[in-house]
């Protein structure tokens, strides 16, 4: 995998559809499996998703008598009392602020801490750092599991369990070995010619890393910001061991796996409330999906 | 509103915290004398990341192998009992042979699809629109993937209308009966896979893609115009050129496959035999609150990581060497 390389494409072919493109006449004809093909399949994966997001708009008799796809001939019966159902008495409101007190701090902090350290891997001399290193690109793959029991033992002796400053702190040190490798390989790939010339000017390294390394890595650092973002709103394991069930600090993912099994069949409750922690991934998805995207191929060993 | 006050100040107080953290640094680089500084400033620039990484990932690493030689309540030296009791626990077994399924199943299923999706969507025109699509499922939670799946395996008694999508089609355009996907095993971990691949297929896709898009065009055109066919071109070009990203696809995909966790907690919470190791240890952790049988299945899942570890390094430290 190339590392260092953010904007996505290196040489080579640059778009699509440059391939192929001959001057046969026949040539679409003959493509067409290759289109049927492509559509069946964006199909096959976007019905899972569409049956969700009909369902919650269903009424709830409908919903539990016939197929979500019958609501497609018959859309009078759509209704939106499952979502004002589930935030009202289900928790889903409160959840979802939960989910954003967990999130906001927990996708700052590993940033900055990371960059600081990535800033003197790249370009600071200091004895043992490449061994440092090596210890942070071994520590991408330690399973979460790994850590779960001593680091609740300490929360417990802390008094930190159930509290957000527990879990900011747990994810900003599972995020940092993703971090700091995004970083050192960004930083690393900046022209050594900026730094000299700055600090001719008389720049320090506190000069050199805000008015020069972050300006400039910002790519890099939406990379980061969006894949932890996802992955402490996502995130259900780490959710449920330090912080517990409790309804008042429950983030989505864990609210919406004790409805499972409290709202068992009610199919149009856990569509709406599945579709509401949905609703701010798909939105950071779409909008920045091109940072996403260079993300995880500038890091793809992380587990 | 004390809540949002709360916020406010962590919002702004977590930045301003950390930015004060390095100023404090500089300033007092300064009083030091000038020889002194590139020696010391390393350490001070890297000590809050070295102290996270030391205090939630290196020391419980350790801690936890330790622990696995102790009691339920990490009170008395038990030596290998916890790892006799595991290893020969129908539970545990069955987790792992459900992790074997994982790994082989999900691995296969995500990269091949990731691999056809990708070669496929190169001739398009449309590729962008088409890869979002593939590709949305990961900006999802599992949980609410799980959600989605277990609705899409909704069961209803025959001669009923199902609601459940796959049963709807299987009624529709069989004669065999509604199934419940989620109950008999070993076909219901299949279905949990499924449902998993579902979501990392858009993953392999795009490492997947990229790398494509790294193989020179000319070469496949030269291929091309001495009549190789698609398929030659795809087995005899295109595979060989595409060997490395595949390696790194195929470890990350394994490496999910060992930890998969969530899928398995929201669909089935483990019943019907679907338990994988790190659905176990979570039961061991809190259902029977025995620590020292909980450390050893995540000894177990680290055992089979430090493979693919030893993988990364070497080829991190090949890269390296070329920089």
């Amino acid at each position: 995998m190339r590392t260092a390389s953010m904007p996505g494409h290196p040489r080579g072919r640059t778009e699509a559809g440059a391939r192929g493109r001959t001057r046969d006449p026949l040539a679409p004809l003959r493509r067409t499996p290759v289109h049927a093909a492509i559509i069946a399949i964006c199909l096959l994966w976007m019905i899972p998703t569409a049956g969700l997001l009909v369902s919650s708009f269903r009424d709830p008799a409908a919903v539990s008598n016939t197929g979500w796809w019958e609501a497609l001939t018959t859309p009078s019966e759509f209704t939106l009392q499952n979502y004002e159902r589930v935030v009202d008495t289900n928790n889903m409101g409160r959840s979802f602020v939960n989910s954003l007190f967990v999130t906001i701090p927990a996708t700052v902090m590993p940033i900055l801490i990371a960059a600081y350290a990535a800033y003197a891997f790249a370009w600071m001399r200091f004895p043992g750092r490449d061994w440092l290193f090596l210890m942070v690109v071994g520590l991408l793959v330690v399973p979460l599991q790994m850590t779960l029991i001593p680091v609740l033992q300490l929360f417990t002796s802390w008094g930190l369990t159930g509290s957000f400053l527990g879990i900011w702190l747990a994810h900003t040190g599972y995020g940092l070995p993703f971090a700091i490798y995004l970083f050192r390989n960004f930083f690393g790939g900046l022209p050594r010619e900026m730094f000299e010339s700055a600090s001719i000017d008389g720049a320090g390294p506190w000069t050199a890393f805000f008015r020069l390394v972050l300006p400039v890595s910002i790519p890099a650092i939406a990379s980061m910001a969006i894949f932890q973002f996802l992955w402490v709103w996502n995130d259900l394991l780490v959710a449920l061991v330090y912080l517990g069930g409790r309804p008042s600090v429950a983030p989505l993912p864990v609210t919406i796996s004790n409805l499972v099994n409290s709202l068992g069949q009610n199919w149009q409750l856990l569509t709406a409330a599945a579709f509401i922690s949905m609703a701010l991934p798909l939105l950071v998805f779409f909008a920045l999906q091109r940072y996403f995207v260079s993300g995880i191929l500038a890091g793809s060993v992380k587990g | 509103m004390d809540r949002w006050l709360q916020a406010l100040i962590v919002v702004v107080g977590v930045p301003a915290a950390l930015v004060g953290y390095i100023t404090v640094v500089e300033g007092a680089m300064r009083l030091l004398p000038e020889r002194a500084q590139p020696r010391v400033r390393p350490w001070l620039w890297t000590a809050p990341a070295l102290a996270f990484l030391a205090l939630f990932l290196i020391y419980p690493a350790l801690k936890t192998i330790y622990l696995s030689f102790f009691d339920a309540r990490s009170e008395e030296w038990v030596g290998l009992d916890n790892y006799r009791r595991v290893l020969t626990d129908e539970a545990t077994l069955t987790a792992i042979r459900n992790n074997a399924l994982w790994i082989v199943f999900f691995t296969l299923l995500a990269v091949t699809f990731g691999l056809v999706i990708a070669v496929l969507t190169d001739r398009v025109k449309y590729e962008p629109v088409a890869k979002a699509i593939i590709f949305m499922p990961m900006a999802i939670s599992f949980v609410a993937a799980g959600v989605i799946w277990k609705f899409m395996y909704d069961y209803r008694p025959p001669g009923t209308p199902q609601t459940g999508t796959v049963n709807a089609i299987l009624t529709g355009a069989t004669p065999i009966d509604p199934q419940a996907w989620l109950l008999d095993p070993p076909r219901n971990t299949i279905a949990l896979i499924v449902a998993a691949v579902w979501v990392w297929t858009g993953f392999a896709m795009v490492i997947l893609s990229a790398g494509l898009k790294g193989i020179p065009g000319d070469v496949l055109e030269a291929a091309r115009v001495d009549g190789a066919t698609e398929w030659n071109v795809f087995r005899r070009i295109i595979l060989p050129l595409l060997a490395p990203t595949l390696t790194v696809v195929t470890t990350t995909m394994i490496i999910t496959a060992l930890k998969a966790f969530d899928v398995v907690y929201v669909m089935t919470s483990g019943n019907f035999d679907t338990d994988v190791i790190a659905s176990r240890m979570y039961k061991e952790m809190f259902n029977v609150r025995h620590y020292g049988r909980a450390s050893v299945m995540a000894v177990l899942l680290l055992a089979a990581i430090v493979p693919v570890m030893l993988f990364n390094l070497r080829r991190f430290r090949e890269q390296e060497a070329m920089r």
